[in-house]
């Protein structure tokens, strides 16, 4: 890619042979995007990962819930990045908004639900305290 | 370097068919009610994640407005789901337990 930009440059400036002219801001946009896009990409699969191979269903809340927000953020940070100051990237930046507000919250409401439901998580030897149903 | 990020683009899209694949196995054999609305929800976020890539790759910034509508539907389906589950019932009338105050709402 370096060396696309550096034929770009030298055949748009064939006066400069010698000074490498590099758009900065654009190499900078494309490796944000790719290391955003890489590490959501690697939140969500391990979360599916965990989802598909975990043993209990709390173990598989924590591995779905905290790596879907964050996975869904960094992709959706990615895209942001890319298509710049645009109506595209206000849309996605809601998108990320919402999903940063609503992902956790339902999360949390069906392990409370599941807790108060009475599905036990496996402990070994250890016992989960009773949920206080003055709440 | 266009075409390489579009190579890139793609293949987040693609990986993210595969999650969602993989997200349905657990929706389907999942042994108990609430992991099945685990895979539900975290399958409507990757649905909305693969929308927006989708809207990206067309170029098209009107379909992201289909995501924001799956996001907001997603977390409602969840809550009503549970709230069924837990009262049997989707009008459930709240019990005021101050009954001496002014409740004119």
């Amino acid at each position: 890619m370096m060396i696309d930009l550096m034929l770009a440059a030298s055949s748009s400036h064939p006066e400069a042979e010698l000074a490498l002219h590099i758009d900065w801001l654009e190499l900078l946009r494309w490796c944000l995007t790719v290391v955003f896009m890489g590490a959501g990409l690697f939140f969500v699969l391990a979360g599916t990962l965990g989802v598909l191979r975990l043993p209990d269903f709390y173990t598989r809340l924590h591995a779905a819930g905290m790596t879907d927000t964050l996975g869904a953020e960094l992709i959706l940070l990615a895209l942001i990045v890319q298509s710049g100051f645009s109506q595209m990237s206000l849309k996605l930046l809601l998108v990320a908004l919402f999903l940063l507000i609503t992902s956790p919250t339902a999360t949390h409401v069906i392990a409370h639900s599941a807790h108060k439901e009475g599905l036990e998580p496996i402990l070994g030897p250890y016992k989960a305290p009773e949920l206080d149903e003055a709440e | 370097m266009a075409i390489s990020l579009g190579y890139i683009i793609l293949a987040s899209a693609f990986l993210l068919i595969v999650s969602m694949v993989m997200m349905l196995v657990r929706l389907i054999g999942g042994p108990s009610l609430y992991d099945r609305l685990l895979a539900v929800n975290s399958f409507g976020t990757k649905i909305v994640l693969f929308l927006c890539v989708f809207c990206f790759i067309i170029d098209r910034p009107d379909g992201v407005d289909i995501a924001l509508l799956y996001a907001l539907m997603n977390f409602i389906a969840t809550i009503a789901v549970l709230k069924y589950f837990n009262y049997q019932a989707l009008d459930v009338t709240l019990i005021c337990e101050t009954a001496d105050e002014e409740t004119s709402i």
